[in-house]
């Protein structure tokens, strides 16, 4: 047996859709953390609820990489590829390395299974060129079934637990403690012992399997820990970080949280998260559509409350009007964006950055209105934190953007302290302006003040009507639209954000890589490998898009060459020209509703340097 | 505390002269007066129209929103804020055709909202198209041939949505709207009050037979929760049941007295009857045709919210936290 230290792995767990491979990977990815590697996951599942059993369509992938040092990505490709059935194998090869171990349940592998995953013949390894020596084929079923003999569980049953032989099978390849995830099987099931009981025998099965019988072909692999940041850590999706950002943020500002929201894919786990935290007093309306979803919230925001609203691009195109209502009342809206493929329904379990000019642009009249992207699944709680603030104390709908890539991923997180977090003091108006207080005052910083009802001595009327600057009556006066638009447009102006920071070679770099939002974690990787080939190569990457940070334009300017490198057509590079005089960027675009491939940005990039 | 109508009225209305919207605002106004809430408590939500015009003369808290979402944005609004009294002001073009959803929503989950639909057959605002209510063959400047489509019935849109709520006054006749107003308010869930309301520009006479109280003496009926349904100008007509309905009969004609004569059970959890009294063409149903008591989804949100918190441990953030699998690294 010979034992390889690597850097990082990848593990792709794959199957059904019902063979449970996300949980699979989540325990293995829990596991992992534990012993303080560092770990990004990624969901990838088919759009159909349940496509038929053992179909091409209806596999299910779920991707774990583990590393030593920070890993930034789930990784292009795996180094060890679990495939639960044929039509797994068929679909999740191309996500494999070369040299990966390929781990297959060759109980699943009969006629008939071959047959629904389009195979023409029974040597299904030599149909695909697979190397039968990297392959570890076991009885996976039968042994199962074998474990559980005398357990008095039903086949049905039983067959639930075929995910948790994979799982021991893979931790015995990275020697790893198998308590913790009898642990978390514990708690999981902590109302049915016998589930976890079950569970548990399985994973010890695997284990063993894999000791006794593979130790002549397999690698073992070991995963050093190095960096190491101590501290108390949780492993979280982008979609939880995104709701305990708002919970955050609700309870700093000593507000009550509301969430009006439909649900969509990928955006409905936030809902389900906020819906589940009634004894932190969040309240959560499933609406009748996309409309009364952000209707709702504004209803919610005028009464006094944190209002926030989630939903994907097909509900932005829905929310627009009251996202508009909210910009001209100047009340405060998070408005969540969980990015999917476009256009219409589109690819709706995919990820895309597609929406950014519909959420810097996409309403009528001059409508501008703060948009914030997260670059991680754990940055997603910072993001959300920071819309909410803004939003509150700037009495402005921010459009927070995430995508299917980083709501579905996971990292571990480093569980915040709120204390740390800074106050947020939304402009309640003052009791002195009592009797000389009309609804578009404001104060230094332009912002109108908020006088939320139950205050005796500001009953006052918001609407979608433009109003009187000086008295708040509704106002066609051309003079006073131009001045309302203006100061609309100069609040938002002045919203202070963080200053553009550039990572990598940051004073000599010969390419400066721009990106926003979910492809951090890939350009951050991308960048890293030119410069361990020796390149001088920078990264700098936006939240803030708008208003964008002050010095942006110096930044942009710096470098001898800049590329833009977005999921979708250019919409990021298009605002940077349109708001940096001057800035012709070299583009590099993909719009496949998957995340980017490290490899193919270096070498995009490095002929964008040879160029 | 004691108000009167001066503690709730605001600003100068832009409506027609004999528009109904200014009959209908001077009944709103006395009525908040007789009810009483404070107008620092009370919230008057309204979409886009003509009648939705109405929070910029109240002296309250409120919102001239946007076209149709006058009901979510109400219903976000009191669920947020539940001891806030929500008015929410619409006309059958804001409310049943663009907001269609939005009211039959609130009414099947039961906002405590007090929803005033004013019905004048008509797009007002953008003079003069036909709406949803509009009856079938109507003629306007979007359907010069005449309208090929049946209208909506208010009161069915709602008994149809689960609506536990339905009233109705004609706008010039102030005592009948004061008394369904304080009606809806008294309430607990959505309220639907429709208001018969003329426009005096584009669908004048549309409500005629009802709209002055000669007319309503002749063609309405004002029930009342308990009594027997008697109208006319003597009492002289009154309403049976027949079949599967219900209809008008003139007393001593036919053989029916008035112990034939139903009593109106406002209460009633079965729908059936007051459906077919709202439905009536003559006489006019008016008053409180259907008030009957369920749980309403704001106090239900509070009382989940109140009933979790006891169950659960965990009552901020950092307890949340800990609810998660946790690991050190040291």
């Amino acid at each position: 047996m010979e034992i390889k230290e690597k850097e990082s792995v990848v593990v792709r767990f794959s199957g059904d859709s019902g063979d449970g491979m996300q949980l699979a990977g989540n325990i293995f990815s829990t596991v992992s953390a534990t012993v303080g590697n560092s770990i990004s996951t990624f969901p990838d599942y088919p759009a159909d609820i349940r496509a038929p059993q053992g179909s091409l369509t209806g596999v299910s992938g779920f991707q774990v990489h583990i590393g030593a040092g920070q890993v930034y990505t789930p990784g292009d490709q795996c180094d060890v590829l679990v495939a639960m059935n044929a039509a797994a194998l068929k679909t999740q090869y191309r996500y494999a390395k070369p040299d990966a171990a390929i781990i297959i349940d060759t109980d699943s592998f009969g006629p008939k299974d071959l047959e629904k995953a389009q195979f023409k013949t029974e040597d299904y390894l030599g149909e695909m060129n697979i190397d039968p020596d990297r392959v570890i084929a076991c009885p996976l079923t039968t042994m199962v079934k074998d474990c559980l003999a005398d357990s008095g569980m039903d086949v049905k049953s039983m067959l639930k637990c075929r995910n948790m032989f994979a799982l021991g099978l893979v931790c015995w390849l990275f020697d790893r403690d198998l308590d913790v995830a009898f642990n978390f099987l514990k708690e999981k099931f902590a109302k049915k012992p016998e589930i976890a009981e079950a569970n548990i025998k399985v994973i010890q099965a695997g284990y063993d399997y894999g000791h006794n019988t593979h130790s002549s072909v397999a690698n073992v692999y070991r995963i050093e820990t190095k960096n190491k940041v101590p501290g108390r850590y949780m492993d979280i999706t982008g979609n939880k970080a995104t709701a305990y950002g708002f919970i955050a943020a609700a309870e700093k500002a000593g507000l009550k949280l509301y969430l009006g929201s439909y649900p969509i894919t990928p955006a409905t786990d936030v809902l389900h998260e906020l819906s589940k935290h009634k004894s932190l007093g969040v309240i959560t309306v499933q609406c009748e559509d996309e409309i009364a979803g952000c209707a709702s919230a504004v209803g919610a925001s005028f009464a006094g409350a944190l209002a926030v609203t989630s939903t994907s691009g097909p509900g932005i195109c829905l929310k627009s009007e009251a996202m508009n209502l909210a910009v001209i009342m100047e009340l405060p809206l998070v408005v969540l964006d969980v990015q999917r493929g476009g256009p219409a329904t589109g690819l709706p379990t995919k990820s895309e950055q597609t929406d950014l000019l519909q959420a810097l642009f996409g309403r009528n009249g001059e409508s501008p209105m703060p948009v914030i992207a997260a670059a991680s699944p754990t940055d997603c709680f910072d993001a959300a934190y920071q819309a909410a603030k803004m939003a509150l104390e700037h009495m402005t709908p921010v459009i927070l953007m995430t995508d299917a890539f980083v709501a579905n991923g996971s990292g571990a997180f480093k569980l915040p302290n709120l204390a740390d977090y800074p106050a947020i003091n939304p402009p309640y108006v003052p009791e002195e302006l009592r009797g000389s207080w009309t609804p578009y005052m404001r104060n230094e910083e332009g912002v109108r003040y908020w006088a939320v009802p139950g205050r005796q001595g500001f009953e006052h009327i918001l609407g979608g009507l433009e109003k009187d600057d000086k008295t708040g009556a509704i106002s066609t006066n051309p003079e006073n639209h131009d001045l309302m638009t203006r100061k609309r447009q100069a609040k938002i102006d002045a919203i202070p954000v963080p200053d553009l920071e550039v990572l990598g070679d940051k004073d000599d770099a010969e390419l400066l890589i721009v990106g926003f939002g979910g492809t951090y974690g890939h350009l951050h990787a991308a960048m890293d490998e030119l410069r361990n080939k020796g390149h001088k190569v920078a990264l700098a990457h936006f939240r803030n898009i708008n208003p964008l940070p002050k010095n942006t334009a110096e930044v942009l300017k710096k470098y001898p060459k800049v590329v833009v490198a977005e999921q979708n057509m250019g919409q990021l590079a298009g605002w940077l020209r349109m708001k940096v005089d001057g800035f012709v960027p070299e583009k590099y675009n993909e719009v496949k509703g998957q995340p980017f491939v490290v490899n193919e940005l270096v070498e995009a990039f490095k002929k964008i340097m040879n160029k | 505390m004691a108000y009167t109508n001066n503690d709730f009225k605001k600003g100068q209305p832009r409506w027609c002269p004999g528009c109904g919207d200014h009959f209908f605002l001077a009944s709103l106004h006395k009525a908040m007066a007789e009810i009483g809430v404070d107008p620092w408590n009370t919230a008057v939500i309204s979409g886009i129209g003509c009648s939705s015009r109405l929070p910029h003369y109240m002296a309250t808290y409120g919102m001239n929103t946007i076209h149709g979402r006058a009901a979510a944005i109400a219903t976000g609004c009191k669920v947020a804020n539940p001891d806030l009294i929500v008015w929410q002001v619409s006309g059958d073009g804001d409310g049943l055709a663009i907001g269609g959803n939005h009211f039959i929503h609130a009414n099947r989950r039961n906002i405590n909202l007090n929803m005033i639909l004013l019905n004048n057959r008509i797009y007002g605002l953008t003079k003069g198209q036909y709406s949803p209510t509009s009856p079938r063959g109507f003629v306007s400047k979007s359907s010069p041939y005449g309208t090929v489509e049946d209208p909506f019935r208010p009161a069915e849109l709602c008994f149809g949505a689960r609506g536990h709520f339905f009233a109705r006054a004609v706008a010039t006749d102030a005592p009948g709207t004061i008394e369904v107003l304080k009606a809806a308010y008294n309430h607990k869930g959505a309220s639907v009050c429709e208001i018969l309301q003329n426009c005096v520009i584009f669908n004048n006479g549309t409500h005629d037979a009802v709209y002055d109280k000669v007319g309503r003496a002749k063609n309405a009926i004002y029930l009342k929760h308990g009594e027997k349904m008697l109208f006319g100008e003597n009492n002289e007509y009154g309403i049976v049941q027949e079949g599967f309905g219900v209809k008008a009969v003139k007393l001593g004609e036919d053989g029916y007295t008035e112990a034939d004569v139903l009593v109106h059970d406002a209460k009633c959890e079965d729908n059936t009857l007051q459906l077919k009294l709202a439905e009536m063409e003559w006489p006019v149903a008016l008053g409180v045709i259907r008030d009957v008591e369920a749980p309403t989804y704001d106090d239900s949100v509070t009382a989940q919210i109140e009933e979790v918190k006891a169950k659960k441990k965990y009552h901020n953030f950092a307890e949340l936290l800990e609810t998660n699998d946790i690991w050190t690294v040291q």
